[in-house]
């Protein structure tokens, strides 16, 4: 279970919390210039790294804010 | 099998320093393909690397269901191959599977669910796979122990059943394709972790590792939830996310289950071993992880909707809770075949559906190895789908969530 720091309300359970992958992803300034191999690397294709990984939260049954978090995906420790 | 179980099923070789094909990844999937590479093929000179010891991922994580009523012609293709090599599988490696067909039950719990099932059982038929739409009254004279009583939350409005479904013993499905590549000359390595790729000109011919270099015709990669470390190796990044899955057993108990019960809405799956364990699973742990442990409400949901369907487990202790990491794709669905760097093969993205797969895995991704181009039933499910876009969602079909 982890105890995920939302910035606006603090320490809270998981389970309030919504997962929302790898963090800045940013959609394609001009996507109708991409290949179609480039849009499918941004639409399909994310980070998967074993350690440190910068990543989306939602606190969606608190403030419902999404905000980064900085976890390790082989200790689950969050970075403070 | 009759007499003495032998000491030692497979050699412990020393890796040689080229092999014409490295498979990385001694799992169920790798030392299938290992198994038809040899024996179909005819190509022994192989190395299976595995980082720790054999079987000791998610072929010996997993909840052991093995069935093929997939919606989609694709997936019902390769499951169905994959479930018809079961049927003759331990005649063929001569090894006890405990491959019992006891049939798999995907229960309906709403108006959505029905219609959703009566359309896969129709899709099945027309694939040639065994599937019947049974009524409560039906469901409850092959499983007597589940709550079909109309007051529950949300209450069994029937279920689909695939009689041919059922469960195998997991470690021995890895042991037996492990002894029967062994006798056929393929080297099984130990302790053996791939820390890199050799590219030369653009392709793959060599892997480093922490037993020195091992130099390849071909390397196929078949590490599930490590599948994106290893790709990152070659300047690949794979479609793939890796989570926990997590799975439990209970204490040991007479037998009171003898079909699979699976329920997508209130979302467990159950069966009970030979041995006696109740067998449960549910959906994976939402964040990313390698970490082979996910959180506990997970445990405790998928065990509020077993204690609703089944009453009588109130009783019954939980013995072990663990988790796999699974590597799972956008669509729910595996990458089987060729990748952009040449002389590298991928077998990746089985997601939480992999077990049963392993026989029809193993088998038609050897064919790819050995053709050089994808075998029938694995061309829908070539990497470049996603550029295409022709992606083959499981991921509300498959008669459970992937």
């Amino acid at each position: 279970m982890l105890l995920i720091p939302c910035p606006w309300c603090g320490e809270r359970d998981e389970v309030e919390f919504s997962y929302g992958g790898q963090a800045g992803v940013a959609y394609p300034l001009d996507p109708e210039a991409l290949s179609d191999e480039e849009w499918a690397e941004w639409l399909f294709v994310r980070d998967n790294p074993k350690g440190r990984f910068v990543e989306r939260w939602v606190h969606t049954q608190g403030c419902r804010r999404w905000f980064d978090l900085v976890r390790d995906t082989v200790t689950h420790e969050i970075a403070r | 099998m009759t007499g003495e179980h032998p000491d030692f099923l497979w050699r412990s070789p020393e890796p040689k320093s080229s092999y014409e094909v490295v498979i990385v990844g001694g799992g169920g999937h790798g030392l299938a393909t290992a198994y038809y590479l040899a024996r179909e093929h005819g190509i022994t000179d192989v190395a299976v690397l595995e980082r720790g010891w054999l079987a000791g991922g998610n072929i010996t994580r997993n909840t052991t269901v093995i069935r093929s009523n997939y919606l989609w012609d694709e997936s019902a293709g390769i499951y169905e191959h994959s479930l018809k090599l079961w049927e003759g599988l331990e005649e063929e490696l001569g090894y006890d599977l405990l491959f019992s067909q006891r049939g798999v039950l995907n229960l309906a719990h709403s108006l959505q669910d029905v219609r959703e099932s009566a359309r896969r059982v129709n899709a099945n038929r027309l694939n040639g796979i065994d599937a019947e739409w049974l009524e409560p009254d039906a469901v409850a004279e092959i499983c007597p122990i589940l709550n079909v009583s109309p007051d529950i939350r949300y209450p069994v409005l029937g279920a689909t059943l695939q009689p041919r479904g059922g469960i195998a013993r997991h470690e021995n499905v890895a042991w037996g394709y492990a002894r029967a590549a062994d006798a056929l000359g393929v080297d099984l390595i130990q302790g053996c972790e791939v820390a890199g790729i050799e590219l030369q000109g653009g392709r793959a011919v060599a892997v480093d590792t922490s037993r020195g270099r091992i130099a390849a015709g071909r390397i196929a990669l078949v590490a599930a939830g490590h599948s994106s470390v290893l790709a990152g190796l070659a300047g690949l990044r794979l479609p793939v996310q890796s989570h926990p899955l997590q799975a439990l057993v209970s204490e040991l108990y007479e037998q009171v289950l003898d079909t699979v019960v699976m329920s997508n809405a209130v979302h467990v799956y159950v069966s009970q071993a030979h041995k006696g364990e109740l067998v449960m699973g549910a959906g994976i742990d939402s964040y990313n992880s390698y970490a082979q442990r996910g959180s506990f409400h997970v445990i405790e949901h998928q065990l509020a909707a077993a204690l609703e369907l089944f009453p009588l487990f109130a009783h019954a202790r939980v013995l072990r809770t663990w988790a796999g990491i699974v590597d799972v794709c956008p669509d729910a669905s595996p990458i089987v075949g060729l990748t952009p760097v040449e002389g590298l093969l991928v077998n990746c993205g089985w997601g939480t559906g992999g077990f049963k797969a392993t026989p029809g895995s193993g088998s038609t991704f050897a064919w790819t190895i050995a053709h050089g181009e994808p075998h029938p039933l694995n061309v829908p499910f070539s990497l470049d789908r996603f550029t295409t876009g022709a992606l083959i969602d499981e991921h509300g079909a498959a008669a459970v969530a992937h």
